[in-house]
């Protein structure tokens, strides 16, 4: 299964973000831009990293943002934010992000197939910063359309 | 074998985990079952696994437990997992 389709209004490319919230609404603006999620979806990821801390940086560069399915969310959605300043989210290992992949799914077994279709994507150690340099949505689609041939 | 990989909030990240960790699984010719939870569930699904995988943010909230606990990461790194589940599990 392809993941979600990456519309061109889910990408947004050079955010300026101050924090890590800031980081993270950006990636909530960009679904409900995409018509995946609703804004109180956003403060629900927000609200993950505050309980739990920043274990969504889970690979260096890289925050996947993503709260459980719920009411806020329209549809199953992916977007993609990059930064222009990168941001510090509290990782031991993996500060400071510059690449955030936002997740809003409807169901929570559903959501495998996505999952491993990410994880294609990213096992080339060359995405992160292939993305976080991105000068146009396009070639941010592009990146994630690779796997779906 | 049982392994056991945990996020906050038991998708996404921790299915990301699963993904990549049944990968390395493969590669080191291991035969276990890779189980996602979330923090709230860590205790009961642990309760017989050998390991859990899971972020140096959440070792603190996994409390008591006999499994190893192996904290990892890149969760994208292949690599860094073949190694670190060869050393808990390998003979």
């Amino acid at each position: 299964m392809p993941l979600p389709h990456l519309p061109l209004d889910a990408i947004t490319i050079g955010a300026h973000a101050d924090d890590w919230p800031a980081a993270i609404t950006a990636a909530g603006d960009a679904l409900v831009r995409s018509g995946a999620a609703t804004s109180a979806y956003t403060e629900r990821m927000i609200e993950v990293i505050r309980e739990f801390g920043a274990y969504i940086v889970i690979a260096p560069g890289l925050a996947l943002a993503h709260a459980r399915p719920g009411a806020d969310v329209l549809t199953d959605g992916l977007c993609v934010v990059t930064l222009a300043e990168p941001v510090t989210f509290g990782h031991p290992h993996n500060d400071p992000v510059s690449v955030i992949v936002g997740l809003a799914v409807t169901g929570a077994d559903d959501h495998l197939h996505f999952v491993a279709e990410l994880a294609n994507v990213f096992n080339d150690p060359t995405v992160i910063s292939a993305l976080a340099g991105a000068t146009t949505a396009e070639f941010v689609r592009s990146v994630f359309e690779r796997t779906d041939s | 074998m049982k392994i056991v990989v945990m996020c906050g909030i038991g998708l996404g990240t921790s299915a990301i985990l699963k993904v990549n960790a049944e990968r390395a699984l493969q590669r080191l010719d291991i035969d276990a079952s890779v189980q996602a939870t979330d923090v709230a569930g860590v205790r009961a699904a642990a309760a017989d696994a050998q390991v859990i995988l899971t972020s140096s943010e959440l070792v603190n909230a996994i409390g008591k437990t006999n499994a190893d606990v192996i904290v990892i990461n890149n969760y994208f790194d292949v690599d860094e997992l073949v190694v670190k589940l060869d050393i808990a599990l390998g003979s």
